[in-house]
């Protein structure tokens, strides 16, 4: 049986907020008296997380995931509840705990920016103590995977964003880290840039069955490598489970484009009971719900003279952007 | 604590941030140049200062210049290690990137205030120490074991009060945000530190020696060169020197539990 490496339990946080009035008075007023309060931000969370799986966190901005990332990581302190990684309190943050995980952020840069990035790599080498011949060796290792040879040597203000992300990953993974945090690791990347990296965490994941923890507002990252999504929806959790049972409760109906051989074809198709979203000459789309689409399609490709038909999968983006303003789901 | 370990990463620590600063070769040069023209406008203001009356404070020039030497020497230490390292962690908090310190497995504040060095800072070093010695002749100072490592721990301890400040003061970052003003009236402050302290008024004198040690910064290690220190008042700098430096140890480790991190 697979065990749980994470295991959150009535997770809360609170952050103290300051607000300001609009204007010169509001200013002045702010600069003397400030009016903080206090803002939960998670509340009372739990989730598990078996070893080697790749789970999703999918929310809107400020709706809490990077906290959640943050907290599980032992960047920041947890108001209420408990949290074990690895079996480890992750803001103890102990030395054994710290050498099994990695956070590698999109917006966030760790490499020296003067220099070429394979500097970066031996110093931080030097931190998880690895001699110089096994941190060749896992360069060399790592770099393949990550198809970068020439990159490593040109000084990091000269690489592009793709190449800088790249170099950013070596130097996150360079101590082979169990349990990875990812906070939008694909920001700003190229479509080329994105689907390489969705490819080397795949295979970082499948060889050393490592965990893998990733926030992206790109469903393309979500869709690809997590097969489990947790929803946050304003600090709470409004879904956990597999990302096809939810595409599925989202997005229950399809849309099928029938183009008829005639026109009659098309009126005749259209009084026939489906559901009609729209008819011009003879072609028609209909809705069918995904449980009864093969059904359906044999009735009509028997009864109609049909030239053509295309079934379109609603946009992902547009599916899991219901996640993002509701505030519960139960599959 | 695996010194081994630490020794090797300060050893990358120090080719790294060499390597970075001399992908720049101008700006070493103009830092390089303007380490001479201070040390030359600091000693040409204190000449002034003694034109007209052979003594300050008790002190004569030739005394007032050991001071000198040590503030040069302290600056020298301030512009290569404190200044690139200390002034990186209100960045860091405002930023963000303090992340990745905290979660490496190594103490976070070898890290931060060891990371980088300006090379520059080490003429300013060197002068320092050729004034010092110069110093030591005009003063006919004897160099004796016990005058070497009294002075070896006076500025030791000097080294260690001034960067506990910095750092302590960089730390409130985690709360204030921004706190680059404090380390800017702390930088003034040092600058006073260039003068014996009996030249100033009572008043000033404890304020300098309680509120900030100036006191112990300079003008003890210049009495141990001069021969007129107090062994009390040596105790007093090495207990002043471990109160500031445990202190801002806890307090570091105490503000990163606040450590909120910068939103994404």
């Amino acid at each position: 049986m697979v065990q749980n490496i994470i295991d959150v339990r009535n997770l809360s946080k609170s952050f103290d907020i300051s607000s300001k009035e609009p204007g010169l008075k509001g200013t002045i007023k702010h600069f003397f008296k400030r009016q903080t309060k206090s803002l939960k931000v998670i509340k009372d969370i739990n989730f598990e997380i078996k070893e080697g799986e790749i789970v999703g966190f999918l929310g809107a901005n400020g709706a809490g995931k990077t906290t959640i990332l943050k907290m599980l990581c032992g960047l920041i302190y947890p108001s209420e509840g408990s949290i074990l990684v690895s079996g480890y309190l992750p803001f103890r943050r102990k030395e054994n705990f710290l050498k099994n995980i990695t956070l590698i952020m999109g917006q966030k840069q760790q490499l020296i920016w003067d220099l070429p990035p394979i500097e970066s790599f031996y110093l931080n080498a030097s931190i998880y103590d690895l001699d110089k011949f096994e941190a060749k060796k896992r360069i060399k290792k790592l770099s393949e995977m990550l198809e970068i040879d020439e990159e490593l040597f040109i000084p990091v203000r000269k690489l592009s964003l793709g190449q800088r992300m790249k170099s950013e990953l070596l130097a996150a993974l360079i101590h082979e880290p169990n349990i990875l945090f990812l906070d939008e690791p694909t920001l700003g990347l190229d479509i080329n840039a994105q689907s390489n990296l969705r490819k080397f965490l795949q295979k970082y994941n499948k060889e050393n069955n490592a965990t893998i923890c990733l926030t992206s507002h790109y469903m393309k990252d979500i869709t690809s490598l997590c097969k489990r999504v947790i929803c946050v929806h304003e600090g709470a959790i409004s879904y956990d489970g597999k990302l096809d049972l939810l595409l599925k409760k989202l997005s229950p109906v399809k849309e099928i484009l029938i183009i008829c051989r005639s026109e009659e074809d098309a009126i005749k198709l259209g009084n026939s009971g489906f559901t009609v979203k729209n008819k011009i000459k003879n072609e028609i789309t209909i809705k069918i719900e995904n449980n009864s689409i093969t059904s359906s399609l044999k009735t009509i490709l028997n009864n109609f003279d049909i030239e053509d038909l295309f079934i379109n999968e609603p946009p992902i983006d547009e599916v899991i952007g219901k996640v993002l303003i509701k505030k519960d789901y139960d599959i | 604590m695996n010194l081994r370990k630490y020794l090797k990463v300060y050893k990358k620590f120090l080719h790294t941030s060499l390597a970075s600063e001399l992908e720049y070769k101008t700006n070493i040069l103009v830092d390089l140049i303007t380490a001479i023209l201070s040390l030359v406008g600091s000693i040409f203001l204190l000449s002034i200062f003694f034109q007209n009356n052979g003594y300050i404070g008790g002190w004569k020039f030739e005394q007032a210049l050991i001071i000198q030497a040590i503030y040069t020497i302290l600056n020298g230490i301030t512009n290569t290690w404190f200044n690139p390292n200390l002034t990186e962690i209100v960045k860091h908090i405002r930023e963000g990137t303090l992340d990745f310190v905290i979660l490496k497995p190594i103490d976070s504040q070898f890290f931060i205030s060891l990371k980088k060095i300006n090379p520059s800072g080490f003429l300013e070093i060197m002068l320092g120490f050729f004034l010092l010695l110069f110093c030591i002749k005009i003063n006919q100072i004897n160099l004796s074991l016990s005058f070497l490592s009294l002075s070896l721990i006076t500025i030791s301890c000097s080294i260690c009060i001034l960067y506990s400040l910095w750092f302590f003061i960089s730390t409130t970052t985690i709360w204030f945000v921004k706190t680059w003003n404090a380390i800017e009236v702390l930088r003034s402050f040092l600058y006073i530190g260039r003068f014996p302290l009996n030249s100033f008024s009572l008043s000033l004198r404890v304020f300098f020696s309680i509120f900030i040690p100036i006191a112990f910064i300079t003008t003890i290690p210049s009495e141990v060169f001069l021969g007129l220190s107090q062994l009390w008042e040596i105790l007093l700098e090495v207990i002043v020197a471990s109160v500031f430096f445990i202190t801002s140890r806890k307090f570091w480790l105490f503000a990163l539990k606040f450590y909120s991190s910068a939103s994404s």
